[in-house]
């Protein structure tokens, strides 16, 4: 494993008696490009809240780039670029004088602070607006004054709240190429509620729900993770679908036969069991010869509700809250509003 | 708490800045002068000696509601369009960040008595000015504006909303400034109308006006102005608790 960069150990959370993160623990090594998804309110942003030092958690503790939140909040946020949700922005300000404040906020000055806008400002495609005022920006550039201002000191970490939230096809296959070149060379953290970027953007998914760490992993992982419904047989020509799909049927694990409208049959089955030795013997007793069987995986989505809705995942916390539903959303407002 | 100074201008040049990029500094400035103007000058020749002292007089009440108005944003503001978040992201302490919001706005002070001048400066055509007494009061009145901008800081950081930050200052302002003043001609001697002249600024700022500057009065209203300060750092660290 390589170097660490954040160790958030045991991160809890209390507004009162709701917990608005509970007990996570996960690690991001140099390099990662680390996804955090997860529904509206489930504890994405206040992680990020602490682990920039907005916030203090109520129990445990984080080390980002070996410096404690406790201890050294200031080394903390030297090593972070951030980029908070909906991206707040001095929006009277040019995007010039915005960028050359940040960069002096971080220490920068002289010739150091306007090679570094020249950059950022490369880097970020943003030439055609740097003598404009933030407010007249669309909301595309605005992001990516936002990035602009999170890169200035070239941390070796990027926290990144909804970086593509509100934009448009377009822009997001613009920034999401950008933050894509940026984790060439740091560790980024980035949240989202869009499933797809996972396996677009991430080397890493870390999954929280009701405050909760409920699933870390790769994208392959995740993707194997994904529980069998069944499979997809395709038969020759000569057999008949009608009888197969009786004969498919009467397999011991076969919970229903469909044709479907390509000239394949689906097989779901139950409880995910591997059933393709019966079927293949099944077919050849009854004369019918199988060319082709594919097995059908649940999507991503089903996967994401199954951990964020899943009783004994989210554990106890959700139990209790059973009754009152929605109060679990409520304990991040700034989550919810947003993409709607 | 150890402060980086550096921090501490940058904050203080973009918020100075700031003002004058939104109509508040233009509407602060013009109102008071608009105001202050036939205050100043219609009992001025009706008491026939050249003196500014008057204006000192008024300025104390309208900058009880000057003040708040120029403070009232300067954390609320930033804690409701969330740049508040950004800021304390970057490597600063809270203390700098208030100072340097602190900062701006006795700028924009400095800016609105720096127009006043031009009262002094009339006067001392009509007749012959005593400057001494128009320096000690410039600095007393700024040492009072000084004091209610520290408190309406401490306001503006208690809240997102500008309004509210602007009552409650407005009220603990004038109380201090206006209200203390009125009404302890009319209280009955005794130990709570001692503690309402010893707080009352009006009290405060007279000898600065007559040109004695009193060790006292300076350190009262730099007392009053830490003690706001220090509730504003506190205000915008509980944050992190809540």
């Amino acid at each position: 494993m390589s170097e660490v960069m954040i160790e958030a150990q045991g991160l809890t959370k209390r507004y009162g008696p709701q917990r608005a993160l509970d007990n996570a623990t996960f690690n991001v090594s140099r390099g990662e490009i680390v996804g955090f998804l997860g529904p509206n309110g489930a504890g994405k942003s206040t992680t990020m809240k602490i682990l920039t030092c907005f916030i203090a958690p109520t129990e445990g503790t984080a080390k980002v780039n070996g410096c404690d939140i406790w201890r050294d909040p200031i080394g903390v946020r030297s090593a972070i670029g951030y980029l908070p949700e909906s991206t707040p922005l001095y929006t009277e300000m040019l995007v010039a004088e915005y960028l050359e404040f940040m960069g002096q906020m971080r220490g920068l000055a002289g010739p150091a602070l306007h090679k570094r806008i020249k950059r950022v400002v490369e880097e970020t495609q943003l030439e055609s607006v740097y003598a404009k005022e933030i407010r007249q920006l669309s909301k595309g550039f605005k992001q990516r004054v936002g990035l602009a201002q999170a890169l200035i000191h070239e941390p070796p970490i990027l926290i990144l709240d909804e970086p593509l939230s509100g934009l448009d096809p377009n822009q997001m296959t613009d920034i999401r190429d950008l933050i894509r070149e940026i984790g060439k060379s740091r560790t980024i953290i980035f949240s989202t509620h869009n499933l797809a970027e996972i396996a677009i953007s991430c080397t890493r998914a870390i999954c929280i729900a009701n405050g909760r760490v409920v699933f870390d992993a790769t994208p392959a992982e995740l993707e194997n993770r994904k529980p069998l419904r069944g499979y997809a047989v395709r038969l020759d020509d000569n057999s008949g679908r009608g009888k197969a799909q009786s004969v498919f049927g009467g397999v011991y694990g076969v919970s229903q036969v469909s044709l479907r409208d390509d000239g394949s049959i689906e097989v779901l089955v139950s409880g995910g069991q591997d059933v393709r030795a019966q079927l293949a013997r099944a077919a050849a007793e009854a004369g019918l010869t199988i060319i082709e069987l594919v097995p059908l995986r649940a999507s991503v989505y089903d996967i994401f509700r199954e951990l964020t809705l899943d009783p004994s995942a989210a554990g106890e916390i959700r139990a209790r809250s059973l009754a009152s539903d929605d109060e679990d959303d409520d304990d991040d407002d700034d989550d919810d509003d947003e993409d709607e | 708490m150890p402060t980086n100074f550096q921090n501490t201008l940058t904050i203080a040049s973009r918020q100075f800045r700031g003002y004058f990029n939104s109509p508040v500094a233009y509407i602060v400035v013009c109102l008071v002068l608009a105001i202050l103007g036939p205050l100043f000058w219609e009992p001025f020749f009706l008491m026939g000696h050249a003196s500014v002292r008057q204006m000192f007089s008024f300025l104390g009440p309208l900058l009880a509601v000057a003040a708040p108005a120029m403070s009232m944003g300067l954390i609320a503001e930033e804690r409701r369009s969330g740049t508040l978040e950004l800021l304390l992201a970057m490597p600063v302490r809270e203390s700098e960040v208030i100072l340097g919001k602190y900062l701006a706005s006795l700028g924009l002070l400095a800016v609105l008595l720096a127009t006043t001048i031009f009262y002094p400066l009339s006067v001392a055509q009509l007749g012959n000015l005593d400057w001494g007494p128009v320096f000690t009061g410039y600095l007393g009145i700024f040492l009072e504006g000084a004091a209610l901008l520290a408190i309406g800081i401490a306001a503006s950081s208690v809240t997102e909303n500008q309004l509210i930050a602007f009552f409650v200052s407005l009220t603990i302002g004038a109380a201090l400034a206006v209200l203390f003043g009125w009404f302890i001609p009319f209280m009955p001697t005794g130990a709570v109308t001692d503690v309402a002249q010893a707080l009352s600024f009006e009290q405060h700022l007279e000898s600065m006006t007559h040109g004695v500057v009193d060790t006292r009065d300076v350190i009262y209203f730099l007392s009053v102005s830490s003690l706001a300060l220090m509730l504003a750092f506190r205000a915008l660290e509980s944050r992190r608790w809540s």
